[in-house]
């Protein structure tokens, strides 16, 4: 059996009513596991994209994009390559500050270049936008602190054209 | 012109060759059922349910080929429906299914016979709408036939709310709405296919309900007679191939021949057409085959490699690749290899046995193809005579044995009986049933009263539900729990009840006598309850998840 591992799959659909539902119904009848999803129309209103990361091996991916270009309203599937996979997410943290780790939950935002978007008294609101692997190095830096909440969108990408990484 | 939405529903069913409909009526659905009143071109079939409806627009699509039309009010009438959208569904069957809703205004408010249809069936159709603005109506429905009837053909619903069936609409009359065009199979790759075909040795032919739905038998049979390769069959494909055909191996699968386990696992390649390789045919995918070469054709791209990996796999239409294959191929000679197949046919195929003038499947089956010739149409419910009537089938013409295999849908046999009544007038009906299917949806008697079919229901009374009743045999040390129902029905006189004749009989002299009357009976149908034995199997029989290896033929 082949690697299991997250994939991304963006997928372009007519933006119909019910699209979203008729995909994720898919996802859930075949038992494939969805790590992350998001949509939004195009540049074309009458279109959507939605990326899901899916995990699973070559076969389960294989399956998987066959099965949702089956569906009427499907117009294109893709799988991205990780190598020209573009993918952003967008992390908000709220935590609880006190004096001593205000500047410190500072710093680190600086150096991960991630904002900090609400301050109160007793808490702050980060923002982090950017790849997988770099938010959930910051928030492992952050769970030494007191994290009240986390809110992540799931990855929206788009497949690069350029060979070098900006 | 400008008509009213349920006029534009009839008028676009009309320009589609719609001239039979199954349905029930409903609050939802009255205007729609008012246009039918007017409309001598669409005829209505009232069932005694909607699920036979269902059944009945499947029947009727199984039997002809065409689209199917069941309609059905909200709520429950929408509901009822599911089991045989289901059914189609995993069948691959074109019906169209339209039912009505609550308004636009009240729709989301759990209004009375309110239901979300098209979240329900959405896993189970290939697509389905909801008509949101009257001006998408007629397009709509064009829509849901092209996709009904393209590619892999499925089951598509409509679902229209009742304003829109009141609205003014602008209609403009159009032809049949166009088929998509279907993939085309690259030369290379036929090529590929021709290739393994000429270097196999002990191959083996696999045919499965694709062959029927793209029509392709006789093309497929000519590729048999260049290959001289021999065939085995699932279930959908049931009614091509016969018994007496040099090359027939019989089903294969959980209830196949023994032959075509034994082939199957000995051959060095596998040509597989129209099939997708069900956990009822590959009862262990991985011990299936294990030696062969597959060569998988279907229209459906997502069915290659999804079970079986296929060393090459071809997507499109079974007829037509099959044609681009056929020039291809050289005239191959597998007598050597068939007269093994044959010898170990001999030694070791099991055979159901009687003693003289008991009535047994076998017999009943091969009595009423007998009776009735190739002209006969059989439907059957889901169980043990469903398994003995297909291992059983002599007849050897497409679209003549109509079941529920991948849904395996208990109740389909009578309204699929309706249907294929209407599918073909002039050919008789044969419905084959348990005592337990039959009791599912034995009202549909009365629709077949009504119209005057002639439809002859053979029950297989063993009084049980003897394909669990097997099973608790085989798997759970003879606890029969709740299979042997001790009902004390008494089908004839439930017929008689319906107004269709009724007869009980225990031999298989009694048998020929009841089918001689319900022959010559054409003015109503005819149920004969057969009395068999109680501890009757189905074999041979493969446990699911086991192999050709584990099979029971005792």
């Amino acid at each position: 059996m082949s690697k299991i591992e997250n994939n991304i799959v963006t997928v372009l659909v007519e933006n119909n009513a019910g699209v979203l539902a008729r995909v994720v119904s898919l996802f859930g009848r075949r038992g494939y596991n969805i790590e992350s999803l998001t949509v939004a129309t195009t540049k074309d209103q009458n279109t959507s994209y939605i990326t899901i990361v899916v995990n699973g091996d070559k076969e389960i991916l294989d399956q998987i994009i066959k099965q949702v270009s089956r569906l009427e309203e499907t117009i294109s599937v893709r799988p991205l390559e990780e190598s020209r996979a573009l993918s952003r997410e967008l992390l908000l943290i709220k935590l609880a500050i006190d004096d001593k780790t205000r500047s410190a939950i500072h710093e680190i935002s600086t150096i991960y270049g991630a904002t900090i978007v609400d301050l109160a008294s007793n808490s702050m609101i980060v923002e982090l936008t950017s790849y997988t692997a770099k938010i959930d190095a910051f928030l492992s830096i952050m769970k030494k602190y007191d994290i009240i909440e986390i809110c992540r969108t799931g990855v929206t990408a788009l497949e690069r054209d350029s060979q070098k990484l900006l | 012109m400008l008509i009213k939405g349920a006029q534009a529903v009839i008028e676009t069913l009309k320009e589609q060759g719609v001239d039979t409909v199954f349905g029930y009526p409903g609050g939802s659905v009255l205007e729609i059922y008012d246009a039918l009143y007017e409309s001598g071109d669409i005829r209505h079939i009232l069932t005694a349910h909607e699920q036979g409806a269902a059944h009945a627009a499947e029947g009727y699509s199984r039997a002809s080929g065409k689209v199917g039309v069941a309609i059905a009010t909200s709520g429950p009438g929408a509901t009822n429906l599911v089991t045989g959208i289901a059914s189609a569904f995993m069948d691959s069957i074109p019906v169209v299914f339209i039912t009505g809703n609550v308004p636009t205004s009240v729709i989301g408010k759990d209004s009375f016979q309110e239901i979300y249809i098209a979240g329900i069936t959405m896993p189970i159709t290939k697509h389905n709408f909801i008509v949101r603005r009257p001006e998408d109506l007629v397009p709509t429905l064009r829509n849901a036939f092209t996709i009904a009837k393209s590619g892999r053909p499925g089951p598509v619903l409509v679902d229209i709310p009742r304003d829109i069936t009141q609205a003014d609409i602008e209609y403009t009359p159009c032809g049949t709405a166009p088929t998509k065009p279907n993939p085309t199979v690259m030369r290379d790759d036929l090529r590929l296919a021709a290739q393994a075909i000429y270097e196999a040795e002990r191959p083996v032919m696999f045919i499965g309900g694709g062959v029927v739905s793209s029509s392709a038998w006789s093309i497929v049979k000519k590729l048999i007679e260049r290959t001289d390769m021999p065939v085995c069959h699932s279930l959908m494909a049931t009614g091509l191939v016969r018994p007496t055909d040099a090359f027939d191996l019989g089903m294969v699968g959980m209830h196949g021949s023994a032959t075509s386990a034994y082939a199957v696992k000995n051959c060095d390649l596998l040509v597989a057409l129209g099939t997708r390789f069900s956990d009822r045919v590959a009862t262990n995918a991985r011990a299936f085959a294990p030696n062969a070469k597959i060569v998988h054709i279907d229209i459906d791209a997502a069915e290659i490699d999804k079970t079986i990996h296929a060393g090459v796999g071809l997507i499109g239409d079974i007829k037509k690749t099959v044609t681009s294959l056929l020039p291809l191929v050289e005239q191959k000679d597998c007598s050597k290899w068939r007269s093994e197949l044959d010898e170990y046919k001999k030694e070791h195929e099991y055979v159901q046995k009687g003693e003289k003038n008991e009535l047994i499947p076998k017999t009943i089956i091969e009595t009423v193809w007998k009776k009735f010739s190739k002209e006969a149409i059989m439907t059957t419910d889901v169980g043990q005579h469903q398994m003995w009537a297909a291992q059983y089938c002599t007849v050897s013409r497409s679209r003549s044995f109509l079941t529920s295999g991948g849904l395996g849908a208990m109740g389909f046999g009578y309204g699929g009986a309706v249907g294929a009544s209407f599918a073909c007038p002039d050919r008789r009906v044969i419905h084959i049933t348990g005592d337990g299917s039959f009791h599912m949806n034995i009202a549909e008697i009365c629709t077949a009263v009504t119209y005057s079919l002639p439809i002859v229901t053979i029950v297989m009374n063993n009084e049980a539900l003897g394909m669990v009743r097997q099973l608790q045999h085989v798997a759970m040390g003879d606890r029969f729990s709740t299979t042997i129902h001790g009902r004390k029905t008494d089908f004839a006189r439930v017929a008689q009840g319906f107004g269709a004749q009724g007869i009980t009989c225990c031999t298989q002299k009694e048998f020929e006598k009841a089918l001689n009357l319900a022959k010559n009976t054409l003015d109503r149908p005819t149920v004969i309850d057969c009395r068999i034995a109680q501890e009757l199997l189905v074999l041979p029989m493969i446990p699911g998840g086991k192999g050709a290896d584990d099979i029971i033929t005792e």
